[in-house]
C-alpha cells in the first residue's frame, strides 16, 4: 500500500468485470450457490412444518426416485423440459427472446390430440406417429415464425409478442377442449383412445417412455452438433453477437431470424406431440404447464449447451417430484415445490455475478465471490 | 341487447380493468427505469396472498373485527409483500446483473408458487375452496356509494364499486403527473431512456432502479389484492387466473406506450373486449373461449402498429431491459 | 500573469484488467488559461480526464480541486467541485428537449419549471454567444447543436472548470471557429478549460498551455507561445517522424470500380451520398478524406451493398487479370465479397461490425470462409491455420486464438480484422479507420501491407482522418464534402491546405448563396 491511499478514501465497495475465470471455480460458486439455495429452502421448510429437513430431502429423493415408476416419471418430465430448452436453445443464442414456447408446445399438442382423435384406428399407429409428429413440427413452426417475421422486417418486440402468442394459443386450446369435450360436461378431453392406445408412444424394452427418452437424447445431441459446429449454428452465432457483422458477412439476418425461430418453434411444437402421443395422451391448457417458462431459465443457466440443459432439466423435476411427494406426505400442498424452484433459481441466477465480476473491496483487496 | 345488459358488460369491464391496470401502472413505473419486469403475474400474486392472509389471520382471532384496520392491515401486507418481490427482482438484476427476462419469470413461478402453497393453506381453514374466509375485510374492500344512494343508471355505472376502483384512477393520473411534470419523474425516465447520460448527470442511477422497481411492484400487486377482495370476494382459488390477468398487465403496458393515463381508458377496453361475449347472443361455451383471445390480438397488432410507425415518442424506453454497469468499457 | 491552480492530479493510475491506462500522471490546470491536453488515439488522454468527471476512479493517486484532496467518485461528486466534463459521445437523452436535458439531475429546490430554466438557458446563450431552441427534441438537433446543449448543461450547473474531449472531431471548420470564440469568452470569464484533442493546428490556435501523454505517460507541458508544431509532434511520439511510407508508383493501372451516379438516403430520409462518380484504378492506393460523416462510411457500404441506391447508380466493376466487367448494383453483399471486393471497416466500437465478439481468432477468420464446402458443416481447419499466421504475422497479442476478441485490446482486434480482410486477397480492398488507435509502429505495418496489395494489383481503397499519412501513402485522394465529391487529387503533387479547403468547399458556398 502506498501513502498517497491513506489520504485518499475510497468508495467501499467497486465492482469489476472478470478477465475470465478457471472453469473448475466458476462451477465451485454454482455449487456454492445451490447449497445455500437448499439451506434457504430448508429454512422455510422448517418453517412451516417443523419437520427436520433433512428428513424432508430424504422424502423429496424418495418421490423422485423412490419406486422404478416414480424414476420413469422423473425421467419422462425431466425429457420433456429438455426437449422445451433444447428448442428455446437456437432462438436465445440469436438473442431472440423466444419467450413463446408455452404456446407452441400447446400448438402442437393440440394437432397431435386432433389426430389422435380422428385418425387413431384408421390410420395405423406407426404411421399416425410419423404424422402427428410432422404436423406438430409444423404448427410449432407456424407460431415461431410469425413473431420471428415482424422482429425480422419491423424489429417488433419479440419478448412481447412471443408472450402474447402463448394467449392466442392457450385460448385456442380451452376452444378446442370445449369442442372435443369427452364426457358432455366435464370440461375435458379426458384419456384419447384409452381402450385401443391408437397414436400411442409404443412400449420399448417394456417401458412406456422409452421413445420419448431416445427423441429427446437425439435432439439434444443433434442441436449440440448444429449450434457448434454447422455453418447455419455459425450464422446464430454471428447473428446474436452482432447483427452489424452478420450483415457485413453477407448473412441474410432476416432469413437467418426467420429459420431459427422456424426450427425453435418446431422442436417446442414437438415437445407439445411428445407430451400428449407419449406422456398425457389428453389436451388441456396446462398440458405445457409454465414449462414452456421453466425451460427459459434451463437454457439460460445451461448457455445454450444442450448437455449442460441435461442436469439442470434434472434438477429441477427432481425438485417438483421430490415436493409434491412431501406435499401429500405431510399434508401441503404441491405448490411448495415452485417456491423452492424459484429459490434455487434466485440463488443460480444471483451466482452468475461472482462469475463475471470481482467485488474489490475498499484498499483494494478482493473478494472472490463469497 | 339491454340496457341492463350493456351496463352490466361496462360494470364487468371496469371491474376487470381495475385489476389489470393496477398490474399495468406499476409495470410502467418499472419499465421506465429500465427494468422489463416480467415478474408481474407473480408480484401480483404475492399481493392478493399477502393481503388475504393478512386479513384473514386478523378476523380469524378477532370474533369483532375493526373494519379499519381490516383495511389498513390488508393493504399493507399486499403492497409490502410485492414490494418485497420487487426488490428480491431489483437485487438479482440491478445488483447482481442477472438477466431481466429470467430473473422475472422466475420470480412469477416463486410468486405463484407462495400464493397458492398459502392459498391452498387457507382454504384449508377457511372450511374449503371457494369459502368466504375474509367476509368483513372484503365487505369494506367492496362498499359503494351506489349502495347507500340509489342514483339509477349513472350511479350503478359510476358509482357501484369499491373505493380501489378509484385508487386506480387516482394512481393512473398521479404517476402521469410525476413522471411528466416533476424533477424526479424526469430523472427516472432519464434513468430508463439512457443510464449513462442519468449518471453523468449525477443521478442515482441504482437508487432510481431500485425505487421505481419496488414501488412499481408494490403497485402492481394492489390488482392482486383487489382481484382477492373485491373482484372474487375474499376468496381465494388455485386456478391461474391471476397468472392470466398479470401476462395481460403485461399486455397493456405495451398497448398504453408507456403512458400511464392510457393505461385507464385500455384497461377498460381490455375488460370490454374479455367480457364482450356476454352479450353477444347464441354463444357456445367453446366460442366464448375463442372470443377471450380478443385482448391478447388486440395488444399483439398494437405492437405491430408501434413498429411499423417508430415515432419516437411511443417507443419502449430505450435502455429496456439492460443492465447499466459504469465502468464497462 | 500568474493564473490561480485549480485542479491538481498527482500519480494517477488506472488500469483495465492488463492494460496501464494512465501511468502515474501528473498534471495542473489552471483558471482562466485553456489548456490542450495532447496525445495520440489511444495515450489515456480521455481515461485521465473522466477520473476528473467521476466515470472512472483511479486505482492510484490523488486529485486536489483549490488545493483539497478531494474523492470523485461519481459525476455528481464533479460537479460539486464545479468539474463538468463534455464528452465525445454526447450523453443526452434523444426523446427528451434541450431544456429537459439541461436541467436533469438537478437537485434544485421546488418544483420543475421549465419555462424558468429555458429562459436561463437563454441568459448563458447569450452571455457567451451560442444559440440553441430549449425546446427543440434532441433526435432533431444537429450534430453542433447537441454540443452546444452539452456545454450549456455544464455552464448551467455553474461549473468553472471545463474539458472538453475532442469538440471538433465532429464540427465543420466554421462550426470549430465558432466554439473557439466561445471558449475564448469563457476563459476571458475566469473559467479554468481543458480541451483534449490530438490536432496540433487546433493546440495552436486556441490553448495557452499544452500538456502531453504518451502511451498513458505524463511527458510534459508547455506554455503554446514557446512551441511549436514540430517539437510537439516530437512529444507526442517520443521521437522526430517524419512520416517516411514508402510509396512505390503504381503500375499497370486500370480501372477496377467505376461508380457512377452514387445517390443515397437513410433511414431518415437525409440524404447522405449525392451525386457520388469517381474511378478506383487496380494498382493503386485511392485515399478518401472528409470531415466525419461526410458520406465516408455510406460509400464504402454501397460499394459492399449493404446500403440502398437511388435508381441511376451504376458501380462497374473489373476483375484482376481477364473477365469482363460487371454491375454491382443490385447484388447481393454476398455476390460481391464472392467477386473479390472486399471491405475492412473499423468502426468507433471496433466490434460493432467485421467481428464477432464472443468468438476467438478462428472463429473470426471463419466469418469469411465458413460456406466453403458442401457438406452443412463448417470446415475448422483453414482458419485456424489463418488466425495462426495472421497472428503472427501482425504480432497479435492473445493468449491462444480461441480467446474471445471481445476481450482483446482495440489494437490487437484491429489487427485480426484487418489481418483477415487482406488474408482474403481481394481485388478491390476497402478500409476505414485502419490504423484508428494502433501505435505507430503497427500503423506502419499496416501501410506497408496495403502497399503490398496495391503492388499485387488490387484497387485499394483507404479511408482515414489524417492528412499526413493520406498525403504520403495514396496515389491519389478522393475528397468528400457533405456527401458530394469535392474534389479528386494527385496526393504527390497537392498540398495538405489544398485538400483542407476541399474538405469545406461545399459548405462554403452554401453559406455565401
Amino acid at each position: 500500500m502506498n501513502t498517497v491511499m491513506q489520504h485518499t478514501k475510497d468508495p467501499l465497495l467497486r465492482i469489476a468485470k472478470r478477465d475470465g475465470i478457471a472453469r473448475p471455480w466458476a462451477y465451485t460458486i454454482r455449487i456454492i450457490a445451490v447449497l445455500l439455495s437448499l439451506v434457504v429452502s430448508g429454512v422455510f421448510i422448517f418453517a412451516v412444518t417443523k419437520l427436520n429437513p433433512l428428513q424432508v430431502y430424504e422424502a423429496m429423493f424418495d418421490g423422485a426416485f423412490g419406486t422404478s415408476r416414480r424414476s420413469w416419471v422423473t425421467i419422462r418430465d425431466a425429457m420433456m423440459l429438455l426437449c422445451i430448452g433444447v428448442g428455446l436453445a437456437p432462438a436465445f443464442k440469436m438473442k431472440f427472446w423466444n419467450i413463446g414456447a408455452e404456446g407452441q408446445i400447446l400448438v402442437g399438442g393440440i394437432v397431435t390430440a386432433g389426430f389422435m382423435r380422428f385418425f387413431g384406428g384408421s390410420i395405423s399407429t406407426p404411421a399416425l406417429l410419423v404424422i402427428m409428429a410432422v404436423m406438430s413440427l409444423l404448427a410449432g413452426c407456424v407460431w415461431g415464425v410469425i413473431p420471428a417475421t415482424f422482429k425480422a422486417f419491423w424489429n417488433t418486440n419479440e419478448t412481447l409478442f412471443t408472450l402474447m402468442m402463448n394467449y392466442v394459443a392457450i385460448q385456442i386450446t380451452s376452444y378446442c377442449v370445449a369442442l372435443w369435450e369427452n364426457p358432455v360436461g366435464s370440461n375435458t378431453v379426458g384419456v384419447i383412445n384409452q381402450q385401443t392406445k391408437y397414436g400411442w408412444f409404443p412400449s420399448i424394452f417394456g417401458q412406456a417412455n422409452t421413445l420419448n427418452v431416445i427423441l429427446v437424447m437425439l435432439l439434444t445431441v443433434g442441436m449440440f452438433l448444429y449450434l457448434k459446429y454447422s455453418k447455419q449454428g455459425y450464422e446464430i452465432t454471428v447473428v446474436g453477437d452482432s447483427v452489424n457483422t452478420a450483415r457485413y458477412a453477407g448473412i441474410n439476418v432476416k432469413k437467418v431470424t426467420i429459420r431459427t425461430m422456424a426450427i425453435s418453434g418446431a422442436i417446442c411444437g414437438l415437445a407439445g406431440f411428445i407430451a400428449v402421443a407419449g406422456a398425457s395422451h389428453t389436451i388441456s391448457t396446462s398440458t405445457a404447464g409454465g414449462r414452456g417458462f421453466t425451460a427459459i431459465i434451463v437454457a439460460w443457466l445451461a448457455q445454450f449447451n444442450t448437455f449442460v440443459m441435461i442436469l439442470i432439466s434434472f434438477l429441477l423435476v427432481f425438485l417438483q417430484k421430490g415436493a409434491i411427494q412431501i406435499a401429500s406426505q405431510f399434508n401441503l400442498n404441491d405448490y411448495a415445490s415452485n417456491i423452492i424452484t424459484g429459490i434455487i433459481l434466485f440463488f443460480i441466477l444471483g451466482s452468475e455475478f461472482f462469475i463475471n465480476y470481482r467485488v474489490i473491496l475498499r484498499g483494494g483487496k478482493e473478494a472472490d465471490g463469497k | 341487447m339491454t340496457s341492463a345488459q350493456i351496463i352490466q358488460l361496462l360494470q364487468s369491464a371496469i371491474q376487470f380493468g381495475t385489476v389489470i391496470m393496477f398490474g399495468a401502472i406499476g409495470e410502467i413505473l418499472t419499465e421506465k427505469s429500465g427494468n422489463l419486469n416480467l415478474g408481474v403475474p407473480g408480484i401480483m400474486y404475492l399481493g392478493g396472498i399477502a393481503g388475504l392472509a393478512a386479513s384473514f389471520f386478523y378476523e380469524f382471532n378477532n370474533p369483532d373485527p375493526n373494519k379499519l384496520i381490516c383495511l389498513l392491515l390488508s393493504f399493507l401486507a399486499a403492497f409490502l409483500a410485492s414490494a418485497l418481490g420487487g426488490l428480491v427482482y431489483s437485487f438479482l438484476t440491478i445488483t447482481l446483473r442477472a438477466n431481466q427476462n429470467v430473473t422475472g419469470l422466475t420470480l412469477t413461478i416463486f410468486g405463484g408458487g407462495v400464493a397458492n402453497f398459502f392459498g391452498g393453506g387457507l382454504n384449508t381453514m377457511a372450511g374449503g375452496v371457494g369459502q368466504i374466509s375474509v367476509a368483513t375485510t372484503s365487505a369494506v374492500y367492496r362498499a359503494n356509494i351506489n349502495n347507500l344512494t340509489n342514483l339509477g343508471t349513472v350511479g350503478s355505472l359510476f358509482f357501484s364499486y369499491g373505493f380501489m376502483v378509484y385508487l386506480a384512477i387516482i394512481a393512473a393520473v398521479v404517476m402521469h403527473f410525476f413522471l411528466n411534470r416533476t424533477r424526479k419523474g424526469l430523472n427516472l425516465r432519464a434513468v430508463g431512456e439512457n443510464p449513462a447520460t442519468a449518471d453523468a448527470a449525477g443521478i442515482n442511477v441504482t437508487r432510481y432502479k431500485y425505487l421505481a422497481t419496488c414501488i412499481g411492484a408494490g403497485i402492481s400487486g394492489l390488482g392482486g389484492l383487489y382481484y382477492t377482495m373485491d373482484y372474487i370476494k375474499g376468496t381465494w382459488a388455485n386456478d391461474g387466473t391471476i397468472e392470466s390477468l398479470g401476462w395481460l398487465a403485461v399486455a397493456l403496458v405495451i398497448f398504453a406506450t408507456w403512458r400511464s393515463v392510457n393505461a385507464i381508458w385500455g384497461s377498460y377496453l381490455f375488460g370490454l373486449l374479455f367480457w364482450v361475449y356476454l352479450v353477444i347472443p347464441n354463444l357456445g361455451r367453446k366460442d366464448i373461449e375463442l372470443y377471450k383471445m380478443l385482448p391478447y390480438l388486440v395488444t399483439i397488432a398494437v405492437l405491430i402498429f408501434i413498429s411499423l410507425r417508430k415515432k419516437q415518442e411511443n417507443q419502449p424506453p430505450a435502455s429496456l431491459g439492460l443492465a447499466y454497469f459504469r465502468e464497462e468499457r | 500573469m500568474e493564473h490561480a491552480i485549480a485542479v491538481q492530479l498527482k500519480n494517477i493510475t488506472k488500469r483495465f484488467g492488463k492494460v496501464v491506462a494512465n501511468d502515474s500522471v501528473n498534471l495542473e490546470i489552471r483558471r482562466g488559461e485553456i489548456l490542450s491536453l495532447l496525445g495520440e488515439n489511444g495515450s489515456g488522454k480521455t481515461t485521465l480526464m473522466n477520473m476528473l468527471a467521476g466515470i472512472y476512479f483511479p486505482d492510484e493517486g490523488e486529485i486536489l480541486v483549490n488545493g483539497q484532496v478531494v474523492t470523485i467518485a461519481s459525476p455528481k461528486d464533479a460537479y460539486a467541485y464545479g468539474i463538468g466534463m463534455i464528452h465525445q459521445h454526447f450523453k443526452l437523452v434523444d426523446v427528451f428537449t434541450a431544456a429537459e436535458n439541461i436541467v436533469l439531475g438537478l437537485e434544485e429546490e421546488g418544483k420543475l419549471d421549465l419555462k424558468a430554466a429555458s429562459a436561463r438557458i437563454t441568459e448563458i446563450c447569450r452571455k457567451y454567444g451560442f444559440h440553441i431552441e430549449p425546446s427543440k427534441k434532441v433526435y432533431d438537433m444537429s450534430v453542433s447543436e447537441k454540443q452546444t446543449v452539452e456545454i450549456v448543461k455544464v455552464l448551467y450547473r455553474g461549473a468553472d472548470i471545463l474539458i472538453l474531449d475532442e469538440p471538433t472531431a465532429v464540427l465543420t471548420p466554421q462550426e470549430t471557429d465558432r466554439l473557439f470564440d466561445v471558449m475564448r469568452n469563457m476563459k476571458a470569464d475566469g473559467k479554468a478549460m481543458v480541451i483534449i484533442t490530438h490536432k496540433l493546428h487546433e493546440v495552436m490556435d486556441v490553448s495557452d498551455r499544452v500538456a502531453v501523454l504518451r502511451k498513458g505517460q505524463y511527458i510534459g507541458d508547455v506554455a503554446t507561445c514557446d512551441t511549436s508544431p514540430q517539437k510537439l509532434t516530437d512529444m507526442m511520439v517520443g521521437h522526430a517522424v517524419t512520416l517516411n511510407i514508402d510509396r512505390p508508383d503504381p503500375k499497370n493501372a486500370t480501372p477496377r470500380l467505376e461508380v457512377k451516379n452514387l445517390t443515397v438516403y437513410d433511414a431518415m430520409g437525409v440524404k447522405r451520398l449525392d451525386d457520388v462518380n469517381f474511378t478506383a484504378m487496380g494498382g493503386e492506393i485511392l485515399g478518401i478524406a472528409g470531415i466525419a460523416g461526410s458520406g465516408q462510411k455510406e460509400l464504402l457500404e454501397s460499394i459492399a451493398g449493404l446500403q440502398p441506391l437511388q435508381p441511376g447508380a451504376s458501380i462497374r466493376y473489373t476483375p484482376i487479370g481477364e473477365g469482363t466487367s460487371v454491375d454491382l448494383v443490385g447484388k447481393t453483399p454476398l455476390q460481391i465479397k464472392r467477386a473479390g471486393v472486399s471491405l475492412a471497416f473499423v468502426p468507433e466500437d471496433r466490434l460493432g461490425m467485421g467481428l464477432v465478439g464472443s468468438l476467438g481468432m478462428t472463429g473470426n477468420m471463419l466469418l469469411r470462409s465458413y460456406r466453403k464446402g458442401h457438406g452443412a458443416f463448417t470446415d475448422r481447419k483453414a482458419p485456424k491455420k489463418l488466425a495462426e499466421e495472421v497472428k503472427a504475422e501482425l504480432d497479435v497479442v492473445t493468449p491462444s486464438i480461441n480467446f474471445p476478441v471481445r476481450r482483446l485490446s482495440g489494437g490487437n482486434v484491429q489487427k485480426v480484422l484487418v489481418g483477415r480482410e487482406i488474408a482474403q486477397e481481394p481485388s478491390v480492398l476497402m478500409t476505414a479507420y485502419a490504423v484508428r488507435g494502433l501505435d505507430i509502429n503497427t500503423s506502419y505495418t499496416i501501410y506497408n501491407l496495403l502497399t503490398e496489395q496495391k503492388m499485387k494489383g488490387v484497387a485499394v481503397i483507404y479511408v482515414g482522418e489524417d492528412l499526413d499519412v493520406l498525403l504520403e501513402l495514396c496515389d491519389r485522394i478522393l475528397v468528400l464534402c457533405g456527401g458530394q465529391v469535392s474534389g479528386v487529387v494527385d496526393a504527390r503533387s497537392t498540398t495538405k491546405e489544398d485538400v483542407g479547403l476541399l474538405m469545406t468547399r461545399f459548405k462554403k458556398e452554401a453559406v455565401e448563396a
